[in-house]
């Protein structure tokens, strides 16, 4: 049903009602101008950062030579992607069960499953101190990427079952006929699972896997209390130094980060096909 | 239909036991030994004696922490009313917008989500602080006024004093509903997408209004949506630990921030466990009202 573009708007386009645009319009300013003043400043020829004095990108030179930040946005990096392999890795594994099995204590398993998800994070970044603290003291002068093992360990806990619930939602829609048509056809179980499960899932890792390497790099909580002193990561870093004052480089050093964001989000979309389903994360099969 | 696991012990074993493994060990066991201290007794610098004690809870319950639960719990309900308020519209504009349209919206509302927290925090900061721009944007404004009073033959008005903005409680609800308005939205959005269009359109050619409709027709179909949405906005906000840090000043401190304390500072981890399982219990109590009143909700109505 296609409606000629100048017309009275039908009785359910809300959005071509004035008074509902309006107020997209003062949310997408409440949302973005924040963000994009500080963008902008971060090109601003002047110290105190207010008022505008000129183009310059002498900040991000700075930021791109301040080793301690370089350090940590690396040490962010290298996190975020460890622990998202090992997210979706372990969430699908987990789906997988959940959705394929009966089995005793089930329901507990799966309140279990579901429980990172819910439990606050500061109580969650005090069991992580707690944990590395007392139980599993993480050594501390461990070579380059093992000194951030605690770290990536927390984050795995609290993604995996981000993506465990992705892909399970993904697997609903799985037609089990045709796992019963590779088994008739003489697929053993593991062939089944590689060759007609896995293909299914795929949409689902990739959209877990962008959840899972978003909620790494965006955590300051959980990484501040797992975190020994010789590790810094992007936001603890950030959060030190927004901690004394605003400043230009802070500006720039964020910047570089949404533009990463971006960036990735854009590529993520790209490989989902569909952005409106991707953008919610995940149903990537609800055609609506 | 699901398999019982003993058709394929192998298959059950090797995909359930690595993640089930992995949330024991580094999930389950933390919690479980700060449950266990919050039972337990400061016995000098670092050593804790676990005495089965409940004085850690009752001091919990002593007015001045009393004071901070009531008011994150009230900080939270707060930020959850505004973003309900302010997301709806959205949710709804979002709802029935053309397909191109819904896919730009959408990400209009997730990229903020995206985007580091602590940044948009920072952002928040730059924005309200005593030289920031919201100030900047007054003073200019002001001194304008004063040079149009003067022109007109008033008295010049006073020096511009900035307005107070940061370091207190009114930044800190802006920051949480700043932070937290994508995880109203995109509930809404997805409970209001499910609605059955033919109803509004009856009610709508039947002679109700935009309003009389979605006040009896929309909000009462979509309200397990709607619960779900307040429940995902009022437990982060509930825990929230650095917008209060950051944005709050001496007086809008929230449970997260004195369980920061007792860990990092105070160095008390008995007390700041006890307080950590009440913020969990308060999380818990508030996840099992919503199923309640969504089971009701749905009940209510078949």
């Amino acid at each position: 049903m296609s409606r000629p573009r100048r017309e009275a708007p039908g009785p359910l386009e809300y959005l071509r009602r004035w008074p509902l645009r309006a107020w997209l319009a003062m949310v997408a300013v409440f949302l973005y101008a924040p963000l994009i003043t500080l963008m902008a400043f971060s090109f601003n020829d002047s110290r105190r950062n207010i008022v505008w004095q000129g183009f310059t990108l002498k900040y991000y030179e700075k930021t791109l030579h301040d080793a301690v930040l370089l350090e940590a946005f690396g040490n962010s990096l290298t996190i975020a992607a460890v622990s998202t392999v090992l997210s979706v890795v372990l969430g699908a594994m987990a789906a997988f069960a959940l959705w394929r099995f009966r089995f005793p204590a089930k329901p507990a398993v799966d309140g279990a499953m579901a429980l990172p998800i819910v439990v606050p994070e500061i109580c969650m970044g005090v069991a992580m101190l707690v944990f590395f603290a007392k139980v599993l003291p993480w050594p501390q002068d461990l070579p380059w990427p093992l000194n951030l093992g605690a770290i990536i360990i927390a984050h795995v806990s609290f993604s995996f079952p981000f993506v465990a619930v992705v892909v399970r939602a993904r697997m609903a829609s799985f037609n089990r006929e045709l796992e019963e048509a590779a088994r008739d056809l003489g697929a053993s179980e593991w062939r089944t699972i590689l060759d007609v499960i896995v293909p299914h899932m795929t949409p689902s890792l990739v959209a877990g896997a962008l959840l899972a390497f978003t909620l790494s790099l965006d955590d300051f909580v959980i990484t501040f209390f797992t975190s020994g002193p010789d590790t810094v990561t992007f936001p603890v870093k950030v959060y030190s130094m927004v901690r004394f004052s605003v400043t230009p480089e802070v500006n720039a050093a964020s910047t570089l980060l949404i533009v990463v964001t971006v960036i990735l989000t854009a590529v993520a979309l790209r490989m989902q096909g569909d952005p409106a389903a991707a953008a919610a994360h995940g149903a990537p099969d609800k055609k609506s | 239909m699901e398999q019982t696991w003993k058709n394929a012990k192998a298959v059950f074993a090797g995909a359930l036991g690595p993640p089930l493994f992995w949330l024991v060990l580094f999930f389950l066991i933390p919690l479980g030994i700060v449950w266990i201290y919050s039972f337990g007794q400061n016995q000098g610098l670092t050593e804790i004696s676990f005495t089965g004690t409940f004085a850690n809870y009752a001091r919990a319950l002593e007015p001045l922490y009393l004071k901070i639960f009531l008011k994150s719990a009230w900080v939270a309900a707060l930020t959850t009313f505004l973003c309900l308020v302010l997301g709806f519209p959205v949710a709804l504009a979002i709802t029935f917008a053309p397909p191109k349209a819904k896919t730009w919206l959408l990400l209009l509302i997730m990229l903020p989500f995206w985007t580091n927290l602590l940044i948009r925090t920072y952002a928040l900061i730059a924005v309200l602080r005593t030289e920031g721009y919201v100030n900047q944007v007054l003073g200019w404004l002001w001194t304008k006024g004063g040079g149009l009073a003067t022109l007109v033959g008033l008295q010049p008005l006073p020096a511009f004093t900035p307005l107070e903005l940061l370091h207190n409680n009114f930044a800190v609800v802006l920051g949480l509903v700043y932070v937290h308005l994508p995880f109203m939205v995109l509930p809404l959005y997805s409970a209001l997408d499910r609605l059955d269009r033919s109803l509004l359109e009856a009610s709508l050619d039947l002679g109700a209004g935009h309003l009389r409709t979605l006040a009896l027709i929309v909000v009462p179909l979509s309200l397990p949506g709607i619960l779900s949405g307040v429940l995902i906005t009022f437990i982060p906000a509930l825990g929230a630990y650095l917008t209060p840090d950051l944005l709050g000043g001496p007086d809008s401190q929230m449970i997260a921030n004195v369980i920061e304390r007792q860990f990092k500072r105070a160095n008390d981890w008995p007390f700041g466990a006890a307080m950590s399982f009440m913020l969990m219990y308060l999380t818990f109590i508030a996840i099992a009202a919503q199923g309640l009143l969504a089971r009701r909700a749905a009940g209510g109505r078949s």
